[in-house]
């Protein structure tokens, strides 16, 4: 078995870890660090319910190998709550019911997170892009959009960084 | 599914590459895997040795050097979504990106990656037939440039022979009075494209076609360009009478058949979409 030995930072903490070569990241995130917040779904990068921030940017977590991460600053869902506290983002999903059965949230919140580093001032048209790299089966789309609509206004408003 | 078991190299060099390459059986170089691991995810593809290109910084960047600008085979598809170099010197190319997959998987594909799988429809194979690529190809040998009408041979089928590895894509920009189009169809953004279509036009001061392309993804195995098609154009006066004539070319080309999508209507894309992007080009290259 071809394993090697990897440092990463996954939401903020330092795990050191040998691993089998052949693990991708997701499933590394979910069966070695118990981050099961991740979900997989299509394991051909279509389906998007895998995506986690790698070194900031959005990456199908199916389609990266955990050997590929080392030294890598790794962001997941759980790392968006604080101290207990849902923050602007998912408390938009919370209300404006963003979500049914949750499946794909994880990584839709991951690639609206990087979305809304970079513009707090989305398009309709740039959610929309955003969102065409995760299938969701449950809401048609309509209140995710309105979600992450909200949440850029909540982020604007409150002036609190992403 | 999860890949069979294989070894991993990560080199960090292009020599250290080339050398794992020559010296293992059944190796593969593994770009931004954004096609690659789902086939090892299916086991489409089953290599002993994996050799993970993304540690070889020589690999990655893009320059302007004289009159053409070289893409590292590494360059990610987003550094060039993002690069105002590539959005000032070469925008079919920038036109074509922001369509190809998602912005997720945009964030890890390559340059080199993409024109080594060499899908059909993929975008930026078919932008390089367009633009008369050249590519950089280091093997046992040593170096060659290769043509990417000469690299893409036939479905999916690389002039790579298993010990030789793509370093770097050149490509020199058009000048002057020109207009640019690509325009695809696919069912969904991201989707692969059924059809798509490339067009270059140049003018001259009385509105003369001086030089044209007409370029189609994922009509033929490999992208295509209509010679027929750029035959027309040149000499031409620009205008609907002789975009017309030249998008019915692009109809006669063989295209492929598969359950999903007849020859015929990949070909009635192909002449819509050439259509199209004819006149987008002339409107574009005239200024309205």
């Amino acid at each position: 078995m071809d394993t090697k030995r990897i440092s990463l930072t996954v939401n903020g903490k330092i795990y050191e870890r040998e691993v089998e070569t052949r693990v991708n990241l997701v499933d590394f995130l979910r069966h070695d660090l118990g981050l099961t917040g991740s979900h997989v779904g299509c394991e051909h990068g279509v389906c998007g319910a895998c995506t986690v921030l790698v070194d900031g940017v959005s990456t199908r977590g199916c389609l990266m190998f955990a050997a590929q991460a080392d030294g890598a600053q790794v962001e997941t869902i759980e790392g968006l709550a604080k101290d207990g506290k849902l923050n602007p983002l998912q408390e938009s999903f919370w209300d404006l019911h963003g979500l049914q059965c949750g499946y794909c949230t994880p990584g839709v919140l991951m690639s609206l997170t990087e979305m809304l580093r970079d513009d707090l001032s989305p398009t309709e048209t740039h959610v929309r892009e955003v969102l065409s790299g995760h299938l969701c089966r449950c809401t048609g789309y309509q209140n995710i959009v309105a979600a992450a609509l909200e949440a850029a206004k909540r982020y604007r408003e409150s002036g609190q960084p992403v | 599914m999860k890949p069979a078991p294989f070894t991993y190299h990560s080199p960090r060099s292009v020599d250290e590459a080339l050398s794992l390459l020559g010296s293992h059986e059944n190796a593969r170089l593994l770009a931004g895997g954004q096609s690659l691991v789902p086939m090892l995810n299916f086991r489409l593809a089953s290599p002993d040795h994996l050799i993970d290109l993304t540690r070889i910084e020589s690999l990655r960047g893009i320059r302007e050097e004289g009159d053409e600008i070289v893409f590292g085979a590494m360059t990610r598809q987003r550094d060039i979504e993002f690069s105002s170099v590539i959005a000032e010197r070469l925008p079919l190319m920038a036109e074509a990106v922001p369509q190809l997959g998602h912005r997720q998987t945009r964030n890890r594909g390559t340059i080199g990656g993409s024109l080594c799988h060499l899908d059909p429809s993929a975008e930026l194979p078919t932008i390089c037939m367009a633009m008369d690529a050249s590519l950089e190809v280091l093997g046992p040998s040593g170096k060659r440039t290769v043509a990417m009408a000469d690299f893409a041979q036939g479905m999916m089928t690389t002039a790579l022979a298993a010990e030789d590895m793509l370093t770097a894509v050149r490509i020199r920009p058009w000048t002057g009075r020109y207009g640019h189009a690509f325009i695809e169809f696919a069912r969904r953004h991201g989707d692969f494209a059924v059809a798509s279509a490339a067009i270059l036009i140049a003018l001259d001061g009385a509105g003369t076609i001086t030089r044209a392309v007409v370029a189609l993804g994922g009509v033929g195995p490999v992208p295509l360009r209509v010679s027929a098609a750029e035959a027309l154009l040149v000499g031409a006066s620009a205008g609907p009478d002789a975009f017309g004539a030249a998008a019915a070319e692009c109809a006669k080309v063989e295209a492929l058949e598969d359950p999903t999508y007849p020859a015929w209507y990949r070909q009635h894309l192909a002449q819509t979409l050439a259509g199209r992007a004819l006149k987008l080009a002339h409107e574009r290259a005239t200024g309205h």
